[in-house]
């Protein structure tokens, strides 16, 4: 073994520079992919952030919608009956969650719950001047909101803080304080629903990088948005659970659905878009890496191919003198994986290389306030990935000219000559 | 004496593009210690026959034993193992590898044998060259010498593992009278000093009719040995 590698080494420096040719090929195709690789995945983070980070794996709340039991169902003697009832109207339904201080005691104690915050929403009018602007109101608890959704991070102007510390505070929408052509400390007059109006100071802006949304949504308190309603304060319309296994999202909404007597919305169902991109770009990613490391690999094979034809003579002596068809074939299966090990670890690093120059590439848009640069995601996996890539694509393209050279009928060579 | 090598009833054929018998029922052995030529004219299958001899051509039909072991129809892996241990090749051409020094030329089939370790192959591989004459020429790199002392050198790697016999493939055919002389004053103190078992083949006559046994043919057969 130590003289398959002895002599395998000797024909590798002897052709260095082919040698090296190749190498870098492996290089390149290895330094692409993992660059690639970090930069579709940090984006595909970023994107999922975008959403996934400021939605609530499940949310509980009433929707509006009539009665489903109409005092007919309940009539015994008609039950096997098919009703017709026409003009079913929505009368007295609450967008109130029935005995929230109950529901929130119960999600706390679940083990499966990484946290919940509770919210009132609800609709108003922005006036200014003559113009009513609609938007909505979310009454949240700030302080939790911020632990599971990270509020504070689109909050480009105020302090978010004071949406608990000064009373009939609000925080608008970028888009929609532009609208109204709010400034921090001014007194924005909303009218509500019942038609009270009602003035707020605005003490901050938030951009969540998705405009239509900026448009319409503010935030205040839970105590100022129940004031506004004139509520109580047991009155809450959505609790927002984070859970700690997002993928138990599903099976959780319909067990408290069921549970608490309310709709109940998991995260997969409201944003499968997002998986179905997120998985179609790592594909992307991953099939340009792979078709680079063949190409790579057609490069190794060629090389390979012209050594054992400059190298005839020495296979044929080498076959004389004792070495088996086997012996040959590690010979050159050896130099093929050392040029991927060589390859693929100079490739790792400057893979690593490039992405954090990516990281450091300014990159400022409108739409996301909280990204400065271009995101890169670090994952190890990657570059595991990577290297076994390497050694097998190079083993492949090794294998056939290895298998040629223990081939080689030394009797043909050597009465050639 | 015992038989180092036996041929029985050889018979080849190519068979590209049309049949042409090229070894007709080849019947000879050699004993321990003989220097026996080979001649004969060019294309009457005396290289064939080496090579047959050699186990390197499997192609034949008959009974080659070689230390009283039976070649004929042994796997490629056991063949090399004993091309390794019980043959030395001498060629026309030196195939002496550029990559390394003369030195470790030398020391490759010891090496590949693995029963001395790396320093005692090294010290053989000195003895052989100092024997040769040429212990100078061992870190020099195979490109750098003269045909007369590649030769050599070849004769020097063919010597490495104590081989029970020597086959040559017109081993002065690329040299000049003179590094032909050295030659085969080797082979012949090969066999006169140290009873060295050596079959060469060849179409000089001067060079067939200084060693102790000829073997001539002709299309194929033997007409005399």
């Amino acid at each position: 073994m130590k003289l398959t590698v002895n002599i395998a080494e000797s024909l590798l420096l002897a052709r260095w520079k082919q040698t090296l040719i190749a190498a870098i090929g492996v290089t390149f195709s290895i330094t692409m992919f993992i660059t690639l690789l970090s930069f579709m995945t940090g984006l595909n983070d970023l994107l999922d952030g975008l959403i996934l980070n400021r939605t609530p794996h499940v949310r509980l709340y009433n929707d509006i919608k009539p009665e489903k039991d109409q005092p007919i169902t309940k009539v015994a003697q008609f039950k096997n009956y098919y009703h017709f009832i026409h003009s079913v109207k929505t009368s007295n339904s609450r967008e109130e969650l029935y005995n929230s201080n109950a529901i929130i005691r119960s999600v706390q104690k679940d083990q499966r719950v990484l946290g919940i915050a509770p919210r009132v929403s609800t609709q108003v009018f922005f006036n200014d001047g003559m113009i009513d602007i609609t938007g909505v109101i979310n009454g949240i608890d700030v302080q939790a909101e911020n632990k599971l959704f990270h509020f504070d991070e689109y909050i480009v102007a105020g302090n978010y803080l004071d949406v608990k510390n000064i009373a009939n505070s609000i925080i608008l929408g970028k888009a929609l304080a532009e609208k109204l052509s709010a400034n921090v400390g001014d007194i924005v007059q909303v009218t509500t629903s019942k038609g009270e109006i009602f003035p707020l100071k605005v003490i901050g802006f938030f951009q969540s990088g998705l405009q239509d949304f900026d448009k319409v949504q503010s935030y205040a308190s839970i105590a100022t948005v129940q004031k506004l309603l004139g509520k109580t304060q047991s009155y809450i319309t959505d609790i927002q659970i984070k859970l700690k296994d997002v993928n138990l999202s599903p099976a959780v909404a319909k067990e408290y659905a069921n549970l608490f007597g309310c709709d109940a919305e998991d995260i997969q169902t409201a944003n499968s878009q997002f998986e179905t991109g997120t998985f179609v770009r790592t594909l992307i990613s991953y099939t340009v890496g792979i078709v680079l490391l063949i190409v790579a690999g057609f490069g190794i094979y060629n090389i390979l191919n012209m050594m054992i034809y400059e190298k005839m003579d020495s296979i044929a002596i080498l076959k004389a003198t004792g070495f088996s068809g086997g012996d040959v074939k590690r010979i050159f299966l050896f130099i093929a994986l050392t040029i991927g090990f060589f390859g693929g670890v100079t490739g790792l690093f400057f893979g690593y290389i490039l992405s954090s120059i990516i990281d450091v590439i300014p990159f400022n848009t409108a739409a996301l306030p909280t990204i400065k640069t271009y995101p890169i995601n670090y994952n190890p996996v990657f570059y595991v990935i990577g290297i076994s890539f390497a050694l097998i694509t190079t083993y492949f393209a090794g294998w056939l000219p290895a298998r040629k050279a223990s081939k080689v009928d030394p009797v043909v060579i050597i009465r050639g000559k | 004496m015992s038989a180092i090598l036996e041929a029985r009833h050889i018979n080849k054929s190519f068979r590209d593009p049309v049949t042409v018998p090229v070894l007709k029922d080849i019947n000879f052995s050699i004993q321990k210690g003989e220097f026996v030529s080979i001649m004969g004219k060019s294309g009457c299958g005396k290289s064939t026959l080496l090579y047959v001899l050699s186990t390197m051509d499997t192609d034949y039909e008959g009974e080659l034993e070689i230390d009283g072991e039976l070649m004929t129809g042994k796997k490629p892996q056991k063949l090399a193992q004993v091309r390794n241990e019980k043959i030395g090749f001498v060629f026309q051409f030196h195939y002496l590898l550029n990559e390394f020094s003369v030195l470790r030329n030398v020391m490759l089939p010891g090496l590949k044998m693995g029963k001395y370790s790396e320093p005692e192959v090294e010290h053989r591989a000195m003895e052989r060259l100092r024997m040769l004459d040429i212990e100078n020429l061992g870190d020099k790199k195979a490109n750098q010498l003269s045909g007369g002392e590649k030769q050599r050198v070849a004769i020097a790697r063919a010597l490495i593992n104590d081989p029970h016999i020597i086959m040559g493939d017109e081993p002065t055919g690329n040299l000049d009278k003179k590094n032909s002389e050295i030659v085969f004053d080797i082979f012949k103190s090969l066999s006169e000093k140290y009873n060295q078992t050596l079959l060469i083949v060849t179409h000089d006559p001067e060079f067939a009719h200084a060693t102790q046994r000829i073997i001539e043919m002709e299309d194929g057969k033997i007409i005399s040995q």
